[in-house]
């Protein structure tokens, strides 16, 4: 068959494939395509959206939570996601274990400067896009412990957060409200943009030279990650 | 207290100062006494020896805390002793210091609870002590510069912390080459863990050669906290979140009681009742909790059992908010009594909670029907874990886990406050020893903290209109004398939660230091868990049942 000899269904009438499908659909409309696609996008059964904003859409849609806990507020964190709160009708119920299965991870509690570096590390670990929502007074500046010794004023000193839910701790109530607007706005493809930190990981060797790197250069080797703790120059 | 009986004690005191005088003689150097317990100052070099005489020849077998102060011109160390048998025998062993050589000696080998005291004293403190088998800082990170609790502290100073250790977890020089062990971390970011708590395991196969558990990743500072704030109000708010697993009222008892004593303030009757109330309610959120989550870490069970005590927890903590207004934090207790009386209408209050303990019987069997009689549960928790009695009074264990393991110790009965004397009630204890002891202890305790409460609601209840008085007189700005120093004990969810509190006259605390049971009961999982395999580490770290809030304050 040559390319300029038009194919069979061009040519003839469409009306035997037509009716074959209709004998086969039977009488009245089809419902095999009303599902819950077809409500959000409308009667057509094709879907004509930018690909950008239907992995948002989905990506809104289908969160999967880091399993994190950290002080007081992980345990109203777990009763939202057990019985009676249950978040997983909002599509976000399923915590994994591993940074790498997860896309939201929620900071709940107070962040110190030994927990730092590990956290910064689990924020690493997690696959793009990620978001991160910050419970609790703690993650937003320290809480009732801003003014300890130990405390990082804020999650957002070390990673970047998306949504605050203040409280100490937030009710669940008041978690599943952060968590649908950061459903909200992963819909609209916003997050929150990533800015150099205060609190970085970095190599002991790349330190600027200053009394307390001399001190512990004999504990430190060159090359090992550290992250600088300053209680004072933070706000 | 009456004259009579006071005179009596005071008797009962004399005798037992002077047996105390005869066993230390003339190694005291002077009296210290604090408000709880007589105080014996000793020489830094006689620590060793007079501990060992004080638990051999007068029976003082539970060093209950250790705590670390400085003044302006010594460091001192503070060992509190008490019996398992009578917690109410207590004496002090003040250790004093010179300001430039802070070096006294270890107590380590005395009791083995004292290892991880000393290297907290030594980490925010700075005393260093001689023959302790390792020294090292505990709560904060080792690059750490200065001694916080210390009084030329600089908290402006900038800091450097390490993220060494988690460089590559799978590298293969994490395989000793000398032998054929393996190096694994757990934690601090793992779900078994109940927190942020760092496990270092040494491998031999499956069966763990070494451990170490690594705390401090919770540390925010709880004792620094308690010393900034004034005792009328500014520390109250903050017990609640030592031990956050809703046992709120639990803490706030504690630092209540320590400043009650200190103060010298009588509580009225009926704040007390309201308080014992509470505080089981909070007994059983926390051991609500402690069951759900150790069913999820022994059979990964995320649906039945877990949900099953979730479900028991949302009405506790709908009780509990009635009560107090707070879903965990409660904030309710004041020095002298609690915020405010029983939600009106009363009634409905009572029905509520009826309704509570009623259905209780009928889950806790259900409790029993999935969990204790579940063969795969009883694989896994009889005979792992296994901590003997003797061991668990070395490391100062209390609570469910000594209770666990045979030791009859419940301050709530031993060392009576609250309205606890006047109510029917049992105290739990077990021989297994093992973790099916333990969670079963904790599961009885539920029922027995019910029979508390149903009582409580009785007396409620019945109490007269005109005598609900919920707090007693207490002056707006709460001055102890100076130089009165106190610690007192309380039953938590988790076992004895006992304060210090130094007072110089001001209206906030010199030194206010915290007794938290995890951090005990933590110190013993090296000894239950060497030598068993590495999914009974998890199994045994679940039925300790620690909040990492209370182990690093």
């Amino acid at each position: 068959m040559s390319s300029d000899d038009p194919r069979q269904t061009i040519r003839d009438s469409t009306a035997p494939s037509t009716d074959t499908r209709d004998a086969r659909m039977g009488e009245g409309v089809d419902d095999r395509f009303n599902s819950k696609l077809r409500e959000a996008f409308g009667t057509s059964p094709f879907i004509l959206t930018k690909f950008d904003e239907f992995m948002n859409w989905v990506r809104g849609n289908s969160m999967f939570m880091l399993q994190f806990g950290i002080a007081c507020c992980s345990i109203e964190m777990i009763h939202t996601y057990a019985i009676k709160h249950d978040v997983d009708r909002y599509g976000a119920g399923v915590p994994r274990a591993s940074p790498r299965q997860a896309d939201v991870m929620i900071v709940p509690g107070t962040i110190v400067s030994k927990f730092g570096p590990r956290m910064k590390r689990v924020y690493d670990q997690m696959p793009e896009p990620k978001f991160v929502v910050g419970m609790g007074s703690c993650t937003i500046s320290g809480g009732p412990f801003q003014e300890g010794y130990n405390v990082v004023k804020g999650a957002e000193e070390i990673i970047p957060i998306d949504i605050h839910v203040p409280g100490c701790p937030p009710r669940p109530e008041a978690l599943i409200y952060g968590i649908l607007k950061l459903q909200e706005r992963i819909k609209n493809g916003e997050s929150s943009p990533v800015v150099v930190k205060p609190y970085e990981l970095e190599e002991f060797g790349d330190l600027p030279e200053d009394e307390l790197v001399q001190k512990l250069a004999s504990e430190i080797d060159e090359d090992d990650l550290v992250m600088r703790y300053n209680w004072a120059d933070s706000p | 207290m009456s004259t009579g009986a006071e005179a009596d004690v005071e008797a009962d005191a004399d005798l037992v100062h002077d047996e105390l005088e005869g066993v230390i003689g003339d190694r005291a150097l002077a009296r210290d006494d604090h408000v709880n317990a007589p105080g014996f100052v000793v020489n830094p070099d006689d620590v060793q020896d007079v501990l060992v005489d004080l638990r051999d020849e007068a029976g003082y077998d539970h060093c209950s805390c250790v705590t670390a102060q400085q003044y302006d011109d010594r460091f001192e160390t503070i060992y509190h002793l008490k019996k398992y048998a009578d917690p109410t025998d207590e004496v002090s062993i003040v250790v004093p210091t010179s300001l430039s050589e802070p070096v006294s000696q270890s107590a380590e080998p005395v009791y083995r609870t004292a290892d991880w005291h000393e290297r907290e004293a030594y980490d925010l403190v700075g005393i260093e002590y001689e023959g302790h088998p390792d020294l090292r800082r505990i709560l904060l990170p080792e690059t750490w510069q200065g001694h916080p609790l210390s009084a030329d502290y600089d908290q402006e100073k900038p800091q450097i912390v390490t993220l060494s250790e988690h460089a590559n977890p799978l590298e293969p020089d994490h395989r000793d080459p000398e032998s054929d062990t393996m190096f694994l971390n757990v934690g601090p970011h793992h779900p078994a863990t109940h927190g942020v708590l760092h496990v270092k395991t040494v491998l031999d196969g499956e069966t763990i050669a070494d451990l170490e558990p690594d705390i401090g990743y919770l540390h925010r500072c709880e004792e620094q906290m308690c010393q900034q704030g004034t005792y009328r109000h500014q520390i109250m708010p903050y017990p609640d979140r030592w031990d956050y697993v809703s046992s709120g009222l639990l803490n706030e008892w504690a630092y209540a009681r320590a400043i009650e004593d200190l103060a010298d303030i009588e509580v009225p009757e009926y704040a007390q009742v309201i308080r014992t109330l509470g505080a089981e309610l909070c007994r059983i959120a926390s051991h609500m909790l402690a069951l759900g989550t150790f069913a999820l870490d022994v059979y990964g069970e995320f649906t039945a059992t877990f949900m099953y005590t979730f479900r028991d927890r949302e009405i506790v903590q709908d009780l509990l908010e009635d009560l107090t207004g707070q879903r965990m934090m409660f904030n309710y207790f004041r020095v002298g009594g609690v915020a405010w009386d029983l939600p009106e209408p009363r009634e409905e209050f009572f029905e509520q909670a009826r309704d509570f303990l009623d259905e209780l019987p009928a889950k806790v069997a259900e409790y029993n029907d999935l969990i204790t009689t579940n063969e795969i549960f009883q694989t896994r928790c009889i005979d792992t874990g296994v901590l003997e009695p003797d061991v668990a009074k070395d490391y100062g264990c209390t609570g469910p886990v000594a209770r666990g393991s045979g030791v009859d110790y419940d301050l709530r009965r031993d060392d009576p406050y609250g309205y606890y004397e006047s109510l029917e009630w049992d105290v739990v204890t077990r021989d297994g020893c093992d973790n099916y002891a333990r969670v079963l202890c904790r599961m009885e305790e539920v029922e027995e903290s019910a029979k508390i409460v149903e009582q409580c609601l009785d007396l409620l209840e019945d109490w007269p209109e005109d005598d609900r008085e919920i707090q007693a007189n207490v002056p707006r700005t709460l001055k102890p004398d100076a130089d009165a120093e106190t610690y007192r004990a309380v039953e938590a969810a988790k076992g004895e939660l006992g304060i210090y509190i130094r007072s110089d006259g001001t209206d906030k605390p010199a030194r206010f230091k915290i007794r938290s049971p995890c951090f005990s009961n933590l110190s013993a999982l090296a000894e239950m868990s060497e030598g068993e395999y590495i999914p009974d580490l998890i199994a045994s770290l679940g039925s300790l049942d620690i909040v990492l809030g209370e182990v690093d304050r």
